[in-house]
């Protein structure tokens, strides 16, 4: 099961601190 | 794929305005970008599982490219190939697995031996027409 983040900024600035590339999932799924 | 990404999912009827600020113009897309903020690749629409692990794999390999891999890009192209060879996603693997050669190994016959490669297979692709300059004619072969 993948744990999306859903905190977008932090986890932007996660991957930078982390050097780890990004997957940006944008969905417009009912919540 | 949480070991290759950190995955970051965006709802964007709660968030609209992340949409332009991050250069998504329909959903659903993925948007592949490397630590740096560097968009590698995009997966726009919807697409069925297979096809879109093939996009995943792709993303995988341009951005080993983008990261100056290209040994590793070229596993991952060839990943597409030899797992998914009936998706949309394996003629471009086959132009970008002949590209990741030729950018690790300087030789040009990379790209002539990747034209040869589409004369046998995905040869009515978009990707064979990007490959037919590389063809080396008959007599010169």
């Amino acid at each position: 099961m993948i744990q999306w983040r859903e905190d977008v900024d932090a986890a932007l600035e996660d991957a930078a601190a982390q050097q780890r590339p990004v997957l940006l999932d944008f969905t417009a799924a009912p919540a | 794929m949480t070991e290759s990404f950190v995955p970051v999912r965006i709802k964007v009827r709660e968030r609209p305005e992340l949409m332009e600020r991050l250069g998504a113009q329909w959903t659903p897309t993925i948007i592949v970008r490397g630590p740096d903020g560097k968009e590698a690749h995009r997966i726009e629409g919807f697409l069925e599982a297979d096809d879109f692990l093939g996009q995943l794999l792709l993303g995988l390999g341009h951005l080993a490219i983008q990261q100056g891999h290209p040994a590793r890009a070229e596993e991952w192209f060839a990943d597409v190939l030899e797992t998914l060879p009936e998706t949309d996603a394996a003629p471009e693997a086959q132009y970008w697995r002949g590209v990741s050669r030729y950018k690790a190994s300087n030789d040009p016959a990379a790209l002539a031996d990747t034209a040869r490669a589409f004369e046998e297979r995905y040869s009515d692709s978009t990707w064979a027409k990007k490959s037919a300059i590389w063809r080396v004619p008959a007599a010169a072969r």
